[in-house]
Parts: structure tokens; sequence; C-alpha cells
């Protein structure tokens, strides 16, 4: 079942801040849930292809056309920080 | 017998006839919204002002003897997951609570195209994740029937809404259950068309493979006029199939001739109230009665399709909910050490726990070294699952059965209880992993006086089928006409 | 210390299309205007959904099939997951385990060695372009700025088996493969702009002791020059060798690191080591359809395919007798400027003549006038009149060269001249190469009679006089050609 550890990594990978009792919580929880999906281990899939869509359809396509964009003003105007031409956000450490 | 309690197509008419404008119609409904949704708490945006402009012009246009829209002056309300130009979509989310998107849904276009009024935005699960609307972060929706109980969910705001007769017509999306359940619990129609049938673009993504909107009305023949709107191709959605729309409010009082039933014997086996089963059970007496044929068929997989779909609508949830950083809308921290920290602490705040909850199992089911022992194993049961209705409906023309093991449960009874709370969808989600059409329609009452309802399942892109069985069912019956007192 | 360098490229570069990968939004470098150029559905906008652009799907297929690569008949769209502020979705549509195409190669000709080598590719694939993130250089540690103005541009990953073995090949490979997507007119690959970028994975194979051994790799990222890509394996290498000499380490004994290039300093820096290990947990885009396709539609779009800078150079050498030299500046200039010289070949009849007129005359043209082939006003059937007409012998290469200049100065500001301006300018000025030999002998005989002095020195063998005789002739003959001239006037003399 899900450790802490585990929880603690799936975490970071969704980018999610926990505190230490959600961490148990979660555990626990995804667990339960985990273990429910057990189930799944009876049913002989072999020969069975995956099935990513239920739509049969293939080859939809755009034409190569331009259609007018945002204006800037409306691109930014949910951005929770912005100077009013690019959206901004803490510095990003690359080059350290 | 006021205004609000007419049936769609009664509104239609008396519009038509001049027994009442647009704005009047319109009016009486902001009226009772006003006296009721204090109690109910169906909407998180109601826009009277708007919505009687809207009214106003439709009255204009009709007395000037333009040619109107199918839903001329007619009030719809929309799940607040489905994005509205200049009016907040706030998912029930403290992410989107200030969201304002620059654009409109394909459906309200349509809807608009339609000269439908459009009154407000409806609560639902955040992200549309649950089965309660218990889960909203922005407002709590009870149950008309007992207001002590869920209004089901995730689109609960909706069914309430029309339940409530707060609107004649709303919007709602299924993503494992979200309409049909609610509709259930609420004692009206909820239909959830065949995937493809319509445009899923500026509908929040939950889980895009499962999703797909639908109408609620309180009788069929409305939930048939709404959904003739809904569907249709958009070439915006690459998933939106292209056939021509049935004129769906023409055909569904032709009954069916002929007509084979499908029973599924194991949904009457464990977990399900007794209530419930005798209900159902007369339910398909009526179709007997009716000259149907009824007959089992098997649907061996289905028992797996709650894991199944837990495992692939969270896998596809952790994606589409990973956009929500803070970065170009939502959310963000106040407070963080650096960008990272900043991302997962916006995220942090900005989500529920059942929303967490299942990023988290999605992130994880698609993990390096578990994504082809949860997610991929998930996929191919899936292709199974789709494999029994295929051959079912080779037998039947639509399968009958209750849309939810018991009725309304109460508020907070379930919400310590997520795998609980995710088996009250184990008849309902099926339909999405396959793709096919479903309907949930009144078909009794507890002895506790709450709504029951009847799901009938039909092959894809059968909708007018089903409306058609659906409707054949509702004429001999009288459990839609029943309105809450509250 | 023998060791046998390793190297292999992973090559960005964005496609010509009109509009971007999944949406309307114009597809143009704009980097001064930033966030003008953003729709819902490249900004990640909730509810908003991506709809494949057909050209981008087509170029890469004509561009893998330039590329020798198997066409795959079904193809379909995964999600990269990762979070970045250029990446508005945070995740990064593109292909995993099925890209549209696999198994190609390029031959690369390599002057310091004087090989052909095959560099072997291993797939290439469709995917998005992220935004562009601007960092603050100040050191104050102020916001970085996004731009989306590029996010969904259509991009080509190619990826290259690590064939290649030094830092020039790295060079010319991409300058080749450039060259190529040039001709293909499938992209611009500006490097400044970012249109062709590249990562390069460098290691070494140590022979010790009878053993091959491999080195821990290195990519460094992000290369924007064919100078940075030499210069940074380059740098690369050498510390790779002192490494294996001073703390010698095995491939897998150190995690791979990835590194930027700083062409300032010359010199690679380490990128800081990510948070965790990349873990994209790829799936399939329930938003998008796969993609199918049949081999009539494959050989259609083989049939847009022009002939390639590789197979037009040896073309231009074995058929035409161009020198290795010559081939190689007429094809380097692109395909444009290659099928003028085409047309100027098969209009005049002779490859050298016409390699000569273009590389010189018309280059030379081109380049004071700052034009590009295209709007030269000169078009190839014309130039090509003029040269066959010098081929043909009707007019000298001095005359053709007045007639061209003519024709030139005709068109002022770049009106396009028509075939039949040639005629009237050879009438009007004369220039006719004069064919009566009896015409020529009076003149010749005028001119030595005028010049008894002159005529005598030649007769004694000073023959630098035959100069100014000569000239006196053309000046009365102008279609005269000047090497007959001086025959007939030698002969006179001396015979
Ligand atoms: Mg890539
Ligand atoms: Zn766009």
């Amino acid at each position: 079942m899900l450790t802490r550890e585990d929880v603690e990594k799936v975490a970071g990978l969704a980018r999610l801040k926990l505190t230490e009792e959600e961490i148990s919580e979660m555990a626990d929880k995804l667990s339960q849930v985990i273990s429910y999906v057990t189930v799944l281990d009876e049913v002989d899939v072999s020969n069975v292809e995956p099935m990513a869509h239920v739509a049969d359809v293939a080859n939809i396509f755009r034409e190569d056309a331009v259609r007018e964009s945002l204006p800037r003003e409306a691109a930014l105007d949910n951005a929770p920080k912005s100077d009013g031409k690019y959206f901004l956000v803490p510095q990003i450490l690359e080059n350290a | 017998m006021s205004i609000s309690e007419l049936t769609t197509a009664e509104l239609q008419s008396g519009l038509q006839a001049g027994t009442f404008s647009a704005v009047e119609l319109t009016q009486s409904y902001l009226d009772a919204i006003s006296r009721r949704e204090e109690s109910v708490g169906a909407f998180l945006t109601v826009c009277g002002e708007s919505a009687l402009s809207q009214a106003a012009a439709v009255d204009a246009r009709r007395q000037s003897g333009e040619q109107l829209g199918t839903l001329a002056g007619i009030p719809v309300a929309l799940k607040d997951n489905i994005c509205t130009a200049g009016t907040k979509t706030t998912c029930a989310s403290r992410m989107l609570e200030n969201f304002v998107p620059p654009y409109d849904a394909h459906i309200v276009t349509r809807l608009k195209a339609a000269d439908a009024v459009l009154v407000g935005k409806t609560n639902l699960d955040e992200y549309a994740m649950g089965s309660s609307t218990e889960n909203s972060a922005l407002g709590k929706t009870r149950n008309p029937w007992d207001l002590q109980r869920t209004p089901g969910g995730s689109s609960g705001g909706s069914a309430a809404s029309v339940a409530a007769r707060l609107t004649p017509l709303s919007v709602g999306s299924d993503t494992g259950g979200s309409i049909r359940q609610p509709a259930s619990f609420c004692g009206v129609v909820g239909m959830k068309p065949t995937y493809g049938r319509v445009s899923r673009y500026g509908l929040v993504a939950f889980a895009s493979s499962l999703d797909q909107i639908g109408p609620f009305a309180t009788d069929v023949t409305g939930a048939a006029s709404l959904l003739e709107v809904l569907a249709g191709h958009d070439e915006r959605d690459s998933t939106s199939v292209n056939r021509p729309v049935p004129e769906y409010s023409r055909s569904v009082e032709q009954p069916l001739e002929g007509l084979r039933v499908g029973v599924v014997q194991e949904h009457f086996a464990e977990g399900i109230d007794e209530e419930v089963a005798s209900s159902i059970r007369a339910a398909i007496e009526v179709y007997r009665s009716l000259g149907a044929e009824i007959v089992d068929v098997a649907l061996p997989h289905s028992k797996y399709g709650v894991a199944v779909y837990y495992l692939i609508a969270s896998s596809e949830a952790s994606s589409n909910l990973a956009r929500y950083d803070g970065v170009h809308y939502g959310h963000r921290a106040s407070e963080f050490e650096n960008m990272v920290d900043m991302y997962a602490a916006s995220r942090a705040e900005g989500f529920g726990d059942e929303v967490k909850r299942r990023i988290m199992l999605g992130v994880y089911a698609l993990s390096e070294g578990y994504s082809d022992q949860y997610y991929l194993k998930a996929l191919k049961v899936r292709r199974l699952i789709r494999n029994d209705f295929d051959a079912a409906f080779k037998n039947v023309d639509v399968i009958a059965g209750p849309t939810c093991p018991t009725p309304a449960f109460k508020i907070g009874e379930l919400v310590d209880d997520p795998l609980q709370m995710y088996l009250a969808d184990v008849y309902t989600i099926s339909a999405n992993l396959a793709g096919i059409p479903g309907i949930s329609v009144p078909a009794g009452f507890s002895p506790a006086g709450l709504p029951i309802g009847l799901q009938l399942l039909a092959a894809p892109f059968e909708e007018e089928k089903l409306l058609r069985a659906a409707r054949m069912f509702e004429r001999e019956t009288d459990f839609h006409t029943k309105v809450p007192q509250f | 210390m023998d060791y046998t360098t390793i190297i292999g490229l992973e090559v960005h570069v964005q496609l010509l299309t009109k509009s971007k990968i999944f949406c309307g939004c114009a597809n143009l470098f704009n980097p001064d205007n930033p966030n003008v150029q953003t729709c819902p559905v490249c900004l990640g906008l909730p509810g908003s959904l991506p709809v494949m652009n057909r050209k981008a799907f087509q170029l890469s297929v004509k561009t893998g099939l330039a590329l020798n690569c198997d066409i795959a008949s079904f193809t379909k769209w995964d999600r990269k997951q990762y979070y970045y502020p250029d990446l508005p979705k945070a995740y990064q549509i593109s292909q995993f385990d099925l890209p549209f195409s696999a198994d190609g190669w390029v031959d690369i000709e390599v002057p310091s060695t004087g090989e052909t080598r095959r560099v072997r590719l291993i797939r290439a694939h469709l995917e998005e372009d992220a935004g562009k993130n601007i960092h603050d250089e100040s050191g104050r540690g102020a916001d970085s700025r996004v731009d989306l103005n590029r996010t969904g541009t259509p991009l080509l990953e190619i990826v290259t088996q690590p064939d290649i073995r030094s830092a020039e090949e790295a060079r010319i490979f991409l300058e080749d493969l450039r060259l190529m997507l040039r001709y293909l007119a499938v992209s611009d690959c500006e490097m400044q702009e970012g249109s062709l970028r590249c990562d390069a994975n460098v290691n070494l194979h140590v022979e010790e002791n009878g053993e091959t051994i491999p080195t821990p790799i290195v990519e460094i990222k992000n290369l924007n020059s064919f100078r940075g890509v030499e210069a940074a394996i380059e740098h690369e290498l050498k510390k790779q060798v002192k490494a294996w000499q001073t703390d010698p380490r095995r491939m897998g004994e150190v995690p791979k690191t990835t590194v930027g290039w700083d062409a300032n300093r010359n010199a690679t820096f380490e990128q800081r080591g990510k948070e965790e290990a990349a873990d994209y947990r790829y799936f399939p885009d329930p938003d998008l359809c796969p993609v199918t396709i049949t081999q009539e539609e494959v050989d259609e779009i083989r049939s847009t395919i022009c002939e390639l800078p590789g197979v037009r150079r040896t073309r231009y050498v074995s058929e035409l007798g161009l020198t290795p030299y010559d081939a190689g500046v007429i094809v380097d200039q692109g395909a444009e400027f290659a099928s003028y010289f085409d047309e100027v070949c098969v209009t005049c009849g002779d490859g050298k003549q016409a390699a000569n007129w273009v590389t010189q005359d018309v280059q030379r043209e081109l380049n004071e006038r700052k034009l590009e082939i295209g709007e030269f006003p000169v078009s190839a059937p014309v130039l090509g009149a003029v040269l066959k007409k010098v081929v043909d012998g009707e007019l000298t290469i001095k005359s053709g060269r007045e007639v061209f200049a003519t024709l030139l100065s005709d068109a002022g500001d770049g009106t396009r001249i028509s075939a039949e301006r040639i005629d009237a300018i050879i009438a009007d000025k004369g220039l006719g190469k004069e064919q009566d030999t009896g015409k020529i002998d009076a003149v010749i005989q005028a001119v030595l009679d005028r010049n008894a002095a002159v005529a005598e020195d030649v007769r004694n063998g000073r023959m630098q006089a035959v100069g100014p005789l000569i000239g006196q002739v053309m000046r009365e003959l102008k279609g005269a050609d000047a090497k007959d001239v001086r025959q007939m006037i030698l002969d006179k003399l001396q015979g």
C-alpha cells in the first residue's frame, strides 16, 4: 500500500504542497482506492487492445488558416501577476 | 398553477400564442429564484439583468415577426464548468473563483443562436468531481425534495434548479453519471448523450475521454428540445462527431414498435435498496404492458466499471488540472519560497480535498513503473466493457435499470468515505466508459418521498430511440409531474 | 589515451505554417510584441481544445520522407507532462511510442577526412513548441517574464543515432540538414530566431586494456548557432578527456548531466539539477484523434519533394561538368537560386557558361542590390536567351555583358524584363557579332594604313603593340570578336 514516501513523491510530481496530516490521510484514502482497484487483477486482458478513445474517429484536421488572436489585454486579463505585456513569475533559476 | 410549473413545450406554446411574454416568463422564474434559491442553493451566479434583456430582445424580435430559434425566450441554467464570455466560470473551485473566460463554450453559442435566455451558472462538485455537490468550495446545494439531503452530483445545481422549478431547463456535464445521478436524486429527466454528440469546446475538462454535456428538464420532451440545440458537430472539438442531428423534439412522441428492453439481473443483486429495486421492477412491467419484449442481457465486465473509471478519470484529470499553477490564470498563493513552491502552494490552496485526492491518484496511476498496472490495464478492461454493450445491443434496443442504488443520501453522510461515494456511481459509469447514451427518468418515490430514477441506455447515437423509449414510459406515469414543496 | 568521440543530436525545427499547430493564431516570430498571438487554445485556458493543423502534419511527413524515414501508417498524439511557465497546459502535446516517422538517415561529406558518413536517424516526431521565458539578468532576482507568442508553433524533433564522431561532423550535419529543410520549404531554419535549435549528447568510448568503456553522457542544451554547436562540443570533449585522465568514471556511475553553453565565455555551465527525476507520465491525448496515412497519400506527398541539395550537387558535377566548388556555390544558395541556374542552363544549353554567369554576374548584382533571386529583374529565361546567343556565337561575351548591363539599367527599380528587349538592345547598340569577314578585313586594312608605324612594330615582333590596333578596329566594328580580329591582324602583318 502507499507509504508516506510514496505520497510525498507523488505530491511532488503533482505539485501539491501537503501538510503532515494531509499526507497521512492521503496515504490512507489512496491506499483504500488502490486496494479496491486491484479487483482488475482478476480480468484476463491478454490480446485486448487498450481503448483510449471511444469515438472511432481518425484524421481530424483543421486547414492552415490564421484566425484572429485575442487582444493582449484579454490574454493577460486573468493572470495573477502581469506587467501589462508579460505574465510574471517568480524568478526561474536556470543557470545557478 | 404558476408559469414556472409548466413544461417546456407548454412554455413554448404560451410564448408563441402570446399568453405571456419572454420577459414575463423570465421574471416569473427570477421571482421563483428569489423566493426559493436561498433554501436550495442551486446557483453560483444569477444573471438576472442580462436574462431580462435577452428576454426583451426575444419579445421585440417576435413582435417584428422575425424567425426565432427553437428555445426562444426559454430560461436555461448552465453548470458552472461551462465557459461563458464575460461571466465568471468557477468550477466551484477556489482556484477559479475569479476566472472570467474571454470566450463562450460551443454550446453557449448554440443556445444563444437558439434564442434561449441564460439565467445563471449552477453549483457543482469542484471541477465536477463528486456525486453530491458537497465538494463545491463556493456553495451548498440542497435537494428540493428534502433539504437535509444532497441533490446528487456533480451537476447538483443544474438538477436542483429544474427540480425546484427555478428554471425549466438546465445544462450539466456527465463524466461518470454526473447528470443522470442528480436527475435521479432530484426527480427530473437528465440525459448523457453519446460521446462526441455534443461539443466539449468550452467545457472545463475533468476527464476528456468521458466528459459529455447534456440536458436536464422536467420531462422527456423538454430534454429532447434542449438536446436538439446542444448536439451537433463543432470543428473546434476533434472528438465531436460530424453526423446530422435528428429532430428529437418531433420524434419523441412516437412510441417504438416491437421495443426490446434489456434487463441486467446483476443490477438487482448486491447493494441496491429494496425500494429502488421495486420501483424499477415496476417500471419494467410498464414496458411489458406496452407490448415490449423483456430480454435478459449480461454485462459481465460492468462490475469493474468503478475501478476502471477511477483510474482513467483520475489519470486524465491529473493531466487536465496540471494547468492550474498560478501562472496564467487562477489562484496564486501569496507566500512562497521560489517558483516550484509557488506552484505547489497555489495548487494546495486552490484545490479542495477530493480534487487533490483524484490528482494524486491520477499521477500515481500514470507514473513510471505503475502505468502499465493501473492506467493501461484500465484502458483494456474499458474495451471489454464496451464489447459487452456492443454484444447486448445486438439483441435489445435499450437496457433498463436503476440509475442509482439508493435515493438521495443525507448531506455529510458519505463525505468521509470516498470509496462508498464512488460506488454510488456503479450503474452510471459504464455508459461513460463505453461512450454510449443514457437517460434517467423519474420512476417513483421512496416511502420517505424521495425520487427514484429509471436509467435507460442505448447504443451509440441512438439518442432518438432512447428519448422515444423514455417518453413511452413517462406517458404512462405521473412521477415527473410532481413538484417538491418546501 | 585511446578513445572515440560519440555524439548524438536532437534537433528541433519550427515548421513554416501560417497558423499554429492546434489553433488559428499566426505562426510568426514576433518577440517585440509579446502575448499578441494567443487564443484560448494556445493559452491553455480551461475548456479549450486542440485541433491538428493539416499542413503541419503534411510538412512533417514530407520532411520524414526526405530524411529517408519510414512513415508510420498509424500515429497518435501523447501528452508529455512537466511544469514550466512557458508551457501553459503543463503538458506538451508530442509523440511518444508511435511517432509518425522512424529509421531514417542523412549522408554527410566531411572535408577534413574526405569521408562520406551516414548519420542514422532514430525518429522524427511532431510536437508543439513552448513559449519563451525571459529571465531577469540584473541579479536582483526580479520576476521572470513569460511570452506565449511562440506557444503552439509546430515543431519537428529529429533524433539521430550516436553516429557523429567529431564536432566538425556535428556542424556539417546541421548545415546540411538546414540546407535540406530550406530546399523542402518546411522551415526557414533561422537559428538566431530559434526556428532551428539543437541539443547534443556527448561522451567518449575509451579503449583500455582491450575493453571499450563508455563515459557518462553530457547533454548540451539549446545550441543556437553552427559555431556554437562546434565550439560547445569541442569544449565538452576536452573536458571529458581531462575528466577521464584525472577521475575516470564509467557511464552509469554518475547521473547524466545537462549543461548550457555560454557563447560569450566560450564555456559550458551546469544546469541546476531537477527537483525530482523526470517522469513525464506520457499518455495518449484524449482531445486528439489518431492519424492514419495510406501509401497513396505518402506517395502524393513524396511527389512534392524537389531535387534535394546532395543529388543536385552530384548532378551538376557529373552531368553538367561543373567543378565541385561551383556546384557547391550554386546549391548552397538555396532551391530558388539553383532552380534559376537550372533554367538558365536549359535555355542556353551550356552548364559551364550558365554557372559562370550565375555565380559571378548574377550573384554580384544580387549582392549589390541586396535582392533575393526571386526579385531579380532579369529572369532565368531572359538571361538564358542572352547566353544562348553567346553560346551560338551570335554575341561575344563582352557584348553579352553589355546586353545584361543594359537590361539591368532598363529595369531600374526591378521591373521585369521580357526576352524581346534583347534583340532591340543588340540592334540599338550594334552589338550583333559582325559576321561579314570582307567588311572586317576592310576596316583592319584601313586601321593598319593609318597606323603604319605601329604596324611595323608588330611586324618586328613587338606584340604588345597589337592591342591598340585591335582597339581601333573594335571601335569601328562593335560586334566583332576581339580574338578573331587579333588573329586577322596578325595574319595580315605576319602572313
Ligand atoms: Mg521534444
Ligand atoms: Zn492560439
